[in-house]
């Protein structure tokens, strides 16, 4: 039997005709980058390739590291196997990865979602015979209501604890959702202040594209010219010290999980508004389906009953082991990160 | 509805008491009296008869979101509440509906008789035409209790706020029987009827446990002990010649307890006393073990009255004469107590009185707590000798001093997900011990709580990666982790596995400088059996 175009190994998704990893969580020698979150771009290897607005943020995170960017739809060749990004939608830059070889073509989806967000370029769907996705929100409780109305819910909440005398602190990863938050935030509401670990990567972003100004909260910001206000911070600023200087105020998540009433409560925040950067259930289906694929392959999320129930559709899906973690993996990561 | 629904939201949007208290005083200053009712009755867990059986539920709610019901299920596991995924699962809809809270709680009283079909039919219309949290507030009046962060305290603080009248006043007239369909918010709050009183009990006093060394609490004279027993909490009530035994739960059990019947006779009208239902088998103390024979037992037969008959241990007296004297001082009430009981008092009445103690420093007592496996109790109650019987779980005059619990070291072999706060996180553990030739590990223990947030998510993490086998919301998991467990009490039992009932398991320690190989055997377990 011969080999298949992509393998799953302990490094990573491998091609051995190319010689080439998609986004591998062990060092390798070259590794095709989905996006900038990280659980998918790695230290260590020892070139990535990735698209080109990812460069700086992979450079931001990971320091001097050997990196080329390519376009959108911009085919490169590794050892006669033809590689090309295309737009995932799910952070700026998040890419799928296109592999064709032999007239056989697999796409491995990396993170993402099918509604236009306003910052990420738009999920498109690319034909494939095998599609690699994610599932992190593989199951049919979870349902977006499209984000014009979640941002309506936001800035109202946001209007109403000004209006209390209160501060507003919404919690967001550091890359991605924070910069979606501040780009539909209401700015005639009040001023929007950043956590640390929020504005250097916002700056990093802000060559690609523009964003309502912030003021970065440091030991010399006054108490008093926060009142009112919004500040975003990654969550694992929630229940630290750091916050204190924010009292009085009330809490947020923007999240999926925040679909469920525990995971909002579990973590002893105010207030869930359900946004991701992820697809939904219906999100995953309609996806598969433009893929006009035959085969499936579940790399993270609720793979084994997403699967299993892809194959009742059926399609010939099946899991396989990654250390992807999809949204509660980056906010670990970015805990672990920041308490560093 | 709407405006109820509204609450919920409301109370589900916050984390802050404050904010609930207010959401709350406003909803019981401005909703239709019919519906303030409900809401007392719902926040006290005082919800109708469950209409339609939640497997038929189950099926529906898959039926209509064309979805396959295995797929419900696994869905139910991972949101962990029934009510919440049938509000997630079907169709979203942006109707509202005019109808009051009273309204859908009368109609869903009216659903339990009717037919399949009929109860059907009334579930997809409401599913279909409510907005998310309309609907998730209709199927939770539906399934169950709502767990809503909201104590019946807080309830009461804020119907105290929205009536003017004093929380102690409410608390008495919220206890008890009262049928939320038949009773009118004038009746059960506003208006003052001493029939009403007949069989209430008082709102119990409950202690905390005490943080630091007994000492603190001063001069060793000011304080009366006692053991802390081990059975279920009650007041029983004379009243008019008629008798009410109630549960701490303020469950009415006079039926579950024919014993007492003799009290009727022997202690005279318009008294009430605080005390423990223990089970007294051939003539002493059992254990609760003992007394599970009897707990949610309807039938009591006479083979089982005869087998496991129950005593009340008295504690305190709080009404004597048809006079209500929590005010005053313990030593007095136990004065009036013991007074009584030495009138009454004989071989068959199952009147005991729980003795008190009188100890001349904190050492002593310290010593007469180490007693209490021996003699079957919990460990000490200490109690102020000048405190007034206060209502609720209050600081200050009364503490209970329980003996350390029995531990042992265990091994995690399986985790199931929670549920309300922990949904979608592995917390739910279940632990083993080593067998004789320390070759297999046996199921003992059960155990959701003891660790820190951060700690369930660790571990929640660890167990996803480390999935041996799954079968349904169960996992089992790879022998790694060591837990120190802790437990009240511990029994032979035929019905578990290990062949040992333990009391109250809980985690009490993650041992993470343990192996395996380190952990206890089930010899080791056994060894503690008394």
């Amino acid at each position: 039997m011969k080999t298949p175009l992509l393998v799953f190994n302990d490094k990573g998704i491998y091609c051995e005709a190319a010689d080439v990893y998609l986004d591998p969580w062990k060092p390798v020698d070259k590794a095709i980058i989905s996006h900038g979150h990280a659980d998918h771009s790695r230290w260590g290897h020892k070139k990535y390739i990735t698209h080109h607005s990812n460069v700086p943020i992979i450079k931001h995170r990971l320091g001097d590291i050997i990196v080329s960017g390519v376009e959108w739809n911009e085919s490169f060749t590794v050892n006669g196997v033809k590689f090309s990004m295309h737009p995932a939608g799910h952070i700026i830059g998040s890419s799928q990865i296109r592999v064709e070889h032999q007239g056989e073509v697999w796409v491995f989806t990396g993170d993402y979602k099918t509604e236009d967000d306003g910052v990420a370029v738009p999920y498109e769907p690319v034909k494939c015979d095998t599609f690699i996705t994610e599932c992190t929100f593989g199951l049919p409780a979870f349902k977006w209501t499209p984000q014009e109305k979640v941002f309506q819910d936001i800035n109202n909440w946001w209007q109403q604890n000004k209006e209390d005398g209160r501060t507003s602190v919404l919690f967001g990863y550091s890359l991605g959702k924070a910069q979606r938050l501040l780009k539909h935030l209401d700015t005639s509401i009040g001023k929007i202040y950043t956590h640390g670990a929020i504005e250097n990567m916002t700056e990093v972003l802000r060559d690609q594209m523009d964003f309502p100004s912030t003021i970065r909260i440091t030991r010399e910001t006054k108490k008093d010219e926060i009142k009112g206000n919004i500040v975003l911070a990654p969550g694992s600023a929630h229940g630290s010290t750091w916050i204190r200087k924010m009292v009085p105020y009330v809490t947020a998540s923007a999240s999926g999980w925040m679909t469920f009433r525990g995971a909002r409560r579990r973590r002893a925040i105010d207030k869930g508004f359900v946004l991701s950067d992820h697809c939904d259930w219906q999100g995953l289906l309609t996806s598969i389906k433009e893929t006009g694929c035959e085969k499936v392959i579940c790399t993270h999320g609720y793979t084994d009953i997403f699967s299993r129930f892809l194959r009742e559709q059926g399609y010939d899906a099946r899991t396989e082991e990654t250390q992807y973690e999809g949204e509660t993996g980056q906010m670990e990561a970015e805990k672990e990160k920041d308490s560093e | 509805m709407k405006r109820f629904a509204d609450l919920i939201k409301t109370l589900d949007s916050t984390n802050k008491t404050t904010i609930k208290v207010e959401a709350l005083t406003e909803y019981f200053r401005n909703a239709p009296p019919k519906d303030k009712v409900w809401t007392i009755a719902i926040l006290s867990h005082r919800r109708p008869p469950r209409p339609v059986n939640t497997t038929l539920m189950r099926e529906w709610a898959s039926e209509l979101a064309k979805i396959p019901l295995w797929l419900f299920e696994e869905s139910y596991h991972i949101v962990g509440d029934l009510a919440e995924t049938i509000a997630l699962i079907i169709p979203a809809s942006d109707n509202s509906t005019e109808k009051s809270l009273n309204q859908f709680l009368l109609e869903i009283l009216e659903l339990k008789p009717k037919s399949e079909e009929e109860k059907k039919e009334y579930l997809f219309d409401n599913w279909l035409n409510l907005n998310y949290y309309e609907r998730f507030v209709f199927t939770k009046l539906i399934t169950g209790s709502f767990r809503i962060g909201v104590s019946q305290k807080l309830m009461t603080r804020a119907l105290s706020r929205a009536t003017d009248i004093d929380e102690d006043i409410l608390a008495y007239k919220l206890m008890g029987n009262w049928e939320p369909s038949k009773i009118t918010f004038n009746k059960l709050i506003l208006e003052e009827n001493e029939e009403d009183f007949l069989s209430k009990p008082y709102p119990f006093y409950l202690a905390y446990a005490i943080e630091d060394e007994p000492k603190d609490l001063g001069d060793v004279s000011e304080w009366s002990a006692e053991h802390k027993w081990d059975g279920i909490r009650s007041q029983v009530i004379i009243r008019n010649d008629e008798l009410f035994v109630w549960s701490r739960g303020e469950e009415l059990v006079t039926d579950k307890y024919p014993e007492f019947e003799a009290l009727l006779e022997a202690i005279p009208n318009g008294t009430v006393i605080d005390g423990e239902i223990l089970p007294f088998p051939k003539g002493e103390i059992g254990t609760f073990r003992d007394l599970q024979t009897r707990i949610g037992r309807k039938n009591v037969t006479k083979k089982l009255l005869e087998k496991t008959p129950v005593i009340l241990k008295a504690y305190d007296i709080l009404e004597c004469n048809g006079e209500d004297i929590r005010d005053m001082a313990f030593g007095k009430r136990r004065e009036v107590l013991e007074k009584l009981y030495h009138e009454v008092k004989s071989e068959e009445l199952p009147l005991h009185l729980s003795e008190t103690i009188q100890f001349k420093n904190w050492d002593e007592a310290a010593m007469e707590r180490e007693k209490s496996r021996e003699v079957k109790s919990e460990g000490l109650m200490l109690k102020r000798l000048d405190s007034p019987y206060l209502v609720g779980r209050k600081k200050g005059d009364w503490w209970k001093w329980k003996v350390d619990p029995l531990t042992i070291d265990a091994v995690l072999t399986y985790a199931m997900r929670g549920h309300g706060r922990r949904s979608n996180l592995f917390t739910d553990y279940t632990f083993g011990l080593w067998d004789n030739e320390k070759e297999e590990l046996v199921t003992f223990a059960k155990a959701y709580s003891g660790l820190t947030d951060k700690e369930f998510r660790q571990l929640d993490a660890w167990i996803k990666k480390n999935t041996l086998e799954r079968f349904g919301p169960v996992r089992s998991v790879t022998p790694h982790h060591v837990f120190e467990i802790a437990f009240e009490g511990i029994a032979e039992s035929k019905r578990h596995k290990s062949g040992v009932a333990t009391r109250f398991p809980r985690i009490l320690r993650w041992r993470s400088d343990k192996k395996i190989e380190e952990a206890n055997t089930l010899e080791d377990l056994k060894a503690l059996i008394p």
